[in-house]
This record gives structure tokens, C-alpha cells and sequence, in this order.
């Protein structure tokens, strides 16, 4: 597996990940911090179909992101 | 601090002083509003928090002989000023100090909802823990340990489940135990890394003695750190000159502690719930992901919702239609006959003012009350359940075209039962822009009163083509609000896009007392509205055309109509089409009861005739599609005016639905007339 830094929207459906940065905004990044979105967080790609939204389940909770919010943020795919 | 009274929070109101004072925070999702229902009732006030549309509620409720004043605040995923709900969350706890701070959490999604309670902790409130959802997390496989929980936290935890009103009197007991001092609790307050602890320590020493009250210093610091926008502004203002620049550089430097502290707080939450909670096992799948597999599916998602708006409708329309002709008939009427009868010696403008003024034009409104309270019910029960932010997602690609995300849908699918609410619930978008492009989009989704018009005048004219000239009809306002939409995103915000981030809540057994107080209070919105402005409007045009002869077909009104003919006469109409359009203003579908007036009171089924004999079909498509898109009615401008806190919009919504109805009816009755049904 690869430990290089990917966006969350080209993870596959079922893949899981380690948060590394993010690209966005600082008032995007906040909610995303409050939201379990941190620096480290798993996450876990819920349901990836490679147009519009995804879910993705971070620190338990299921959180839908657009397409453009989830390219700006770069994790590290975990081989499972 | 003249920056801070934009957001100071007035005291709680006059019948609840002395009472101690109860707050509820909580993060969206997590039953916070169905506790607030079940321990309030209908004794329960719902406003606006002061300068800000943003729902303040209210509420008495008793324990033990003893009443308390119990305050819903907004639900926010944490403390930090992103929103206006979070400044408000926080500066009531801090200016008005609750006695106790009962933080709703969810045990479904423990890790997420503790990030608050992590933020509460901060601002040292008395915390008691209302560890909601228990049901729900065991649908999900996951278990959790209040016990433990409690231990870790230091403060009470009470399990919970809202919706089946279990746990409420423990909770009620441990909140009684606070107020008495009877349950101490210490709280372990979250801590930041070591490494930072020395910046966060510099801060304070900058700021502490500057600090306005009753903020506490550490506090401040630590937002301060974060780099949180209001707090910032406000110590602008109190820091001598040296103390500023001397805090611009230590955060400057670092400028991305927010994710410092975040992380940080998950860090202690990880570490307080290691104990209590029990994951499910691996591959273990929980209902909501097995239903989301289809409601969130972008294909088989969009069928589905497509199936349940059909659902809706067909089940507003066969339930309440009925109601609706009963009311009309076992109720307006003879109410309208009886007053009429009280009043046989008063003067004939008297009777005509109350009879046909106040009570046709009030009584025609109130029976939609049937209508809406069905569609409300349907629509507060899917978002009970969790769907709804299934719907917004499987939209979110539709409304992307327009510059807006699957948040918007919500309040848009309100707006086929009343723009009204739907304007009002377009306080769910957070981005401002998209919120205004929402409100002013909302008045192309066709409502009930203006399908009534349609309802009625498409079988005169079109026979049995009148359900699909409904149909088209429905279709060209959709794709107009589509079009409309991307037109207004480029010219008024260049095109810009908010950010779409939305929590997917479980679904869960849905609590009639909830959609029952949701479906109530919208309702009384409603009749109240009925009772005041469509009342007022309702006599105002009565007056209108009865004066000053007590004639129509010589009042004010109809001279207004004959003068303004000409304008009219582009869209094919006479100047009585264009009075009935006029009075459609106070509620749209008085175009119906105004052309039965004008046509000398014929019954309905006379009326029909009357309408077929004056009017060419092309005329009255013209005057159809008029209707769909004309001014939005006035309830609807005065809902526009109180959510964007400007008569601005609401004036340019007024003239862009005047321009496009205006210049849609020239089209229409031009096309017609060339296809030969002039």
C-alpha cells in the first residue's frame, strides 16, 4: 500500500483512511474539525459512487460531503 | 465592548423570571428538541433570539412541585463561532448562567456529540449528561456504559430514551440533586498538549486582566487560540496597543491551532470513552446502513424519493381534500348564513364587509388548514425518521446546478404545501448567499392555494387535457425554478458554491409528540396569519370593490382594473381577469372567488359556463401561467421581509416575479393565439 497523500474523493467505497491535511478554507475546515474531522481521525468511505456526494463515516458518525469538499481533504489510505 | 451587544442575548421572558434556569444544549440529531417537547408540552413559547432568525424556544416545566424555566439552545456541533447558532449557544451560558446545562448526547454517536460537552467543560458550566438514543445505538450493535461514562467525566450521566419518554424523571432527579447541591460533580476539563500549553499560558498573561466580564480569561484564551473570529474582535477592542501586537504574533505563528485543539479534544474523549462503549463487531451491518444501500443510492435514491413525494401528495390530497370540501360546506357557509342572519338590520355594507369581506375571504383561506396540517404531518414525520437528509443528498447533484446544495431541497419541498414555511425553513442552509437564493427561488414552487386556481379553471377550458395542462403547468415552474435559479446564482453571487457537509442521522422509530407540537405550532402560525394580514387584506379589497357605489362592476376596484386594461390586454386579458389576478395578492386563490363576484355570484357550475363564454382559451392558459408565476402573496413578501431583515429583497422578489409573470403571459397568450386558440 501506498503512504502517500490522496484526496477522501478518490477512495473507493469501503476503503478507510488516516486524515493528513486539508485544502479548504479555515471556516470549512472548523466545521470539519468539529464534526470529528482532525488530523489523524479514521475514516471509513461509506459510499463512494465517482459523481456527486459521499458519505463518509468519521469517529462513528455518518457525515455527507460534496464532491468538492471531500477532494480538499488529503488522508493516507490504510491497508485494511 | 460595543461589538458585543450585536450579540448579547436578552434575559429569558417575564413569566419565567425567579425561576431557576435551565438550559438545553446539545448537537443537532441527537433528540434535544423531543426531550424539550416532553418535558414542556404546549407550555412552551417559541420566538426569535433577539436581532437573529434563528428559533428560540422557551418553556415551563414542573418536578416535584417546583417549576423551572427550561431554554432550548440552538443545535451546534460545537462552541466556536462559525454560525450565528453557536455565538448564541455560548453567550447565554456565559451572560446568563444557566443553574445547570443538560448537554444531550447521543449513545449511537458518543465520540461526535462528547465534542460539545468537551467545549461545555471549557466554559466550566454545570454539565449533567442526558445520554440519549440508547435504543437507537443498540440497533446499531453499539453498547455503552453510563456508569462508567460517568466516572470518567466526572458528571452525571443519565441514560436516556426521548423518544419513548424512558429516563426522564432520572434525569429530572439529577438535575433536582445539582440545584440542591446535593450531586457534586468534578468535571475533568479537557487539556491541550503540552507543547501548546506554554502558548496557551503566554495568551492568558497577555489578555487576563483585560478580560470583560463575566467572560472567565482561560476561556478566552483558549478561543483566542483557536483563533475564533467574535472573541478575537471583542479583546481587539480592550487590549492596550503593546498586548495586541504581541498576541498577533504568537498567533500568527500559529494560525492552525484550531486542529491543535480539535484534535486534542477528541484525544481526551477518546480516552473518556475507551471504557464505556462496546463497537460492534466487524461486519456486522446496522439497519441504517442496509436502508441507506437504496434511499442513498444517486439512482435507486432518486425513484424513491421521487415515490415518497408521490406518497405525500396522494396522501394529503385524499385525506384532507374531503376535509376540505366538508369544512367549506358544513362550516364556512353556515357560519357566513348564521352571521349573516345576526345581522339582518345592520346596514347592507355592514353584512357584505363581515359576510363576504372577513369571512369569504378568511374562511376560503382557513379551509387549506386540513391541507397543510396532512402535508406538515407527512413532511415532520420523514424528517423524524431521517430521511429527509437522505433526500437532500440524493438532490445534492440536481441543486448544484444552481449554485446550491441538497440542504436547499428541504425547504423548496416544503414550499408545494406553503411558500410560507418554506421560506422559514431555509433557515437549515448555513451559507448566507445560498440561503438568499433559496428564499428567492422558493415562490416558484407551485403551493396548494395557487393549484386550487389551477384545479378549477383547467377542466373549463381544456376538458379532459386539464391534467396534463396541470401537469405542464407544474413542469414549466420546476424547470423555470431550475433556470431561474442558475440565472440569479451568476448575476447576484458569480457563480459561487457553499459547502456541502451535512450529517447523515440514523434513522430511528419516529415520536408522534414531536411531528404532533411541529405540525401544531406551524399550524398556528398559520390561522394566526389568517386572522391578522389576510384578514386586514381580505377587508381592504372587500372595501375596494364596494365602494363607492356598492357595485363592483362600478368600484374603485374595477376602475382600477379598466385603467390598467391595456397592460393587461398583452396577456389576453379583460380587465376583470386582471382585477381577479390583483386580489390573488391576499391569498392566490381569491382569483376564483373574485371572478365569481365579477361574474354577478353565479354558483360555481354557472360560473364555469359564464368563464368558457367570455373567455378564449388562449386567455385564461395565459392567465394560468400568470398565476403560477405571479407576485408571491403577501404572507409570503412579509415572511421574505422578516427573514432577510430587509424590505430590499423583499421588494426585488415582488418586482422579478411581476417582470417574469408579465412577460411569461405575453408569451404564452402571443403562442397561443398563433397556434389558433386565439
Amino acid at each position: 500500500m501506498s503512504h502517500q497523500s490522496v484526496s477522501i474523493s478518490s477512495l473507493k467505497t469501503g476503503e478507510q483512511a488516516i486524515v493528513l491535511s486539508f485544502g479548504c478554507g479555515r471556516m470549512v475546515q472548523n466545521r470539519l474539525a468539529s464534526l470529528g474531522f482532525t488530523p489523524g481521525a479514521e475514516v471509513n468511505v461509506t459510499q463512494n459512487y465517482r459523481f456527486g456526494p459521499l458519505i463518509v463515516t468519521v469517529r462513528g458518525a455518518r457525515v455527507a460531503l460534496g464532491r468538492g469538499e471531500a477532494a480538499q481533504i488529503f488522508v493516507q489510505r490504510r491497508s485494511a | 465592548m460595543s461589538e458585543c451587544h450585536e450579540i448579547a442575548v436578552v434575559p429569558v421572558a417575564q413569566i419565567s423570571a425567579g425561576l431557576p434556569l435551565i438550559a438545553l444544549a446539545g448537537q443537532p440529531n441527537m433528540g434535544k428538541s423531543t426531550l424539550f417537547n416532553l418535558l414542556t408540552g404546549l407550555n412552551q413559547h417559541v420566538g426569535n433570539w433577539t436581532g437573529k432568525t434563528v428559533e428560540r424556544r422557551e418553556g415551563i416545566f414542573r418536578y416535584n412541585g417546583r417549576e423551572f424555566c427550561l431554554v432550548d439552545l440552538p443545535g451546534t456541533y460545537s462552541l466556536t463561532a462559525n454560525s450565528p447558532e453557536e455565538v448564541i449557544a455560548r453567550e447565554f451560558i456565559v451572560r446568563e448562567r444557566p443553574q445547570v446545562v443538560i448537554a444531550v448526547v447521543s449513545a449511537a454517536h458518543l465520540e461526535r456529540s462528547l465534542y460539545l460537552v468537551a467545549e461545555l467543560l471549557s466554559l466550566s458550566a454545570p454539565v449533567v449528561i442526558a445520554l440519549n438514543m440508547m435504543d437507537v445505538a443498540m440497533q446499531e450493535g453499539i453498547r455503552v456504559e453510563p456508569e462508567v461514562l460517568a466516572a470518567a467525566l466526572g458528571v452525571p450521566v443519565v441514560p436516556m430514551m426521548a423518544s419513548k419518554a424512558i429516563g426522564v424523571r432520572d434525569l429530572l432527579r439529577v438535575v433536582e440533586g445539582v440545584l440542591e447541591g446535593k450531586v457534586v460533580s468534578q468535571p475533568r476539563v479537557p487539556e491541550i498538549r503540552a507543547d501548546h500549553r506554554q502558548i496557551l499560558q503566554q495568551i492568558e498573561t497577555l489578555t487576563a486582566e483585560y478580560v470583560p466580564a463575566p467572560y472567565p480569561p482561560d476561556w478566552v484564551a483558549l478561543k483566542l487560540f483557536e483563533g475564533d473570529p467574535e472573541v478575537a474582535k471583542m479583546m481587539e477592542n480592550v487590549l492596550p496597543a503593546q498586548n495586541r501586537a504581541a498576541l498577533a504574533t504568537i498567533l500568527r505563528e500559529h494560525d492552525d491551532a484550531f486542529l491543535v485543539v480539535a484534535s486534542g479534544r477528541y484525544e481526551w474523549i477518546g480516552r473518556m470513552v475507551r471504557a464505556a462503549v462496546t463497537q460492534p463487531k466487524i461486519g456486522q451491518i446496522g439497519l441504517t446502513e442496509r436502508l441507506d444501500r437504496w434511499a442513498a443510492h444517486p439512482v435507486w435514491g432518486l425513484f424513491i424519493l421521487a415515490a415518497m413525494l408521490g406518497l405525500v401528495f396522494w396522501v394529503t390530497f385524499t385525506l384532507a381534500a374531503p376535509v376540505q370540501d366538508w369544512m367549506d360546506a358544513q362550516l364556512i357557509v353556515p357560519f357566513a348564513e348564521w352571521v349573516g342572519s345576526l345581522l339582518q338590520n345592520a346596514p347592507l355594507w355592514v353584512q357584505g364587509m363581515v359576510v363576504d369581506g372577513a369571512i369569504g375571504g378568511v374562511g376560503s383561506v382557513l379551509t387549506f388548514l386540513p391541507i397543510l396540517v396532512v402535508f406538515f404531518a407527512a413532511f415532520a414525520l420523514l424528517e423524524d425518521v431521517g430521511y429527509m437528509a437522505r433526500a437532500a443528498y440524493v438532490m445534492d447533484n440536481l441543486m448544484h446546478l444552481m449554485g446550491l446544495h441538497g440542504k436547499s431541497f428541504l425547504p423548496l419541498f416544503l414550499g408545494f404545501g406553503c411558500n410560507v414555511p418554506a421560506i422559514m425553513g431555509t433557515r437549515v442552509i448555513d451559507s448566507w448567499p445560498a440561503r438568499l437564493l433559496t428564499i428567492l427561488i422558493a415562490p416558484l414552487v407551485p403551493c396548494t392555494a395557487r393549484m386550487v386556481v389551477v384545479a378549477f379553471m383547467a377542466p373549463v377550458f381544456f376538458g379532459a387535457h386539464a391534467l396534463w395542462v396541470s401537469w405542464g403547468l407544474v413542469l414549466m415552474t420546476l424547470v423555470t425554478l431550475v433556470l431561474g435559479g442558475m440565472l440569479l446564482n451568476q448575476v447576484l453571487f458569480k457563480g459561487q458554491r457553499s459547502a456541502f457537509i451535512m450529517e447523515m442521522p440514523l434513522y430511528h422509530i419516529p415520536n408522534a409528540r414531536t411531528i404532533g407540537l411541529l405540525v401544531w405550532q406551524r399550524s398556528i402560525a398559520f390561522v394566526k396569519k389568517a386572522g391578522t394580514a389576510i384578514l386586514a387584506m381580505s377587508l381592504l379589497v372587500w372595501v375596494l370593490s364596494y365602494l363607492p357605489e356598492g357595485d363592483l362592476n362600478t368600484s374603485f376596484l374595477a376602475r382600477f382594473g379598466q385603467f390598467i386594461e391595456p397592460v393587461g390586454r398583452w396577456m389576453g386579458f379583460d380587465w376583470r381577469l386582471t382585477v381577479a389576478l390583483i386580489t390573488s395578492f391576499p391569498a392566490k386563490e381569491n382569483a376564483v372567488a373574485t371572478l365569481g363576484v365579477l361574474f354577478g355570484n353565479a354558483p360555481e357550475a354557472g360560473l364555469a359556463e359564464a368563464l368558457a363564454a367570455s373567455f378564449s382559451t388562449a386567455s385564461a392558459l395565459s392567465f394560468l401561467v400568470v398565476t403560477m408565476f405571479f407576485i408571491p402573496c403577501m404572507a409570503t413578501v412579509a415572511v421574505i421581509r422578516q427573514e432577510t431583515s430587509s424590505w430590499r429583497w423583499a421588494g426585488l422578489s415582488v418586482l422579478l416575479y411581476l417582470v417574469l409573470s408579465m412577460a411569461a403571459g405575453v408569451v404564452t397568450y402571443h403562442l397561443a393565439v398563433w397556434f389558433g386558440w386565439g
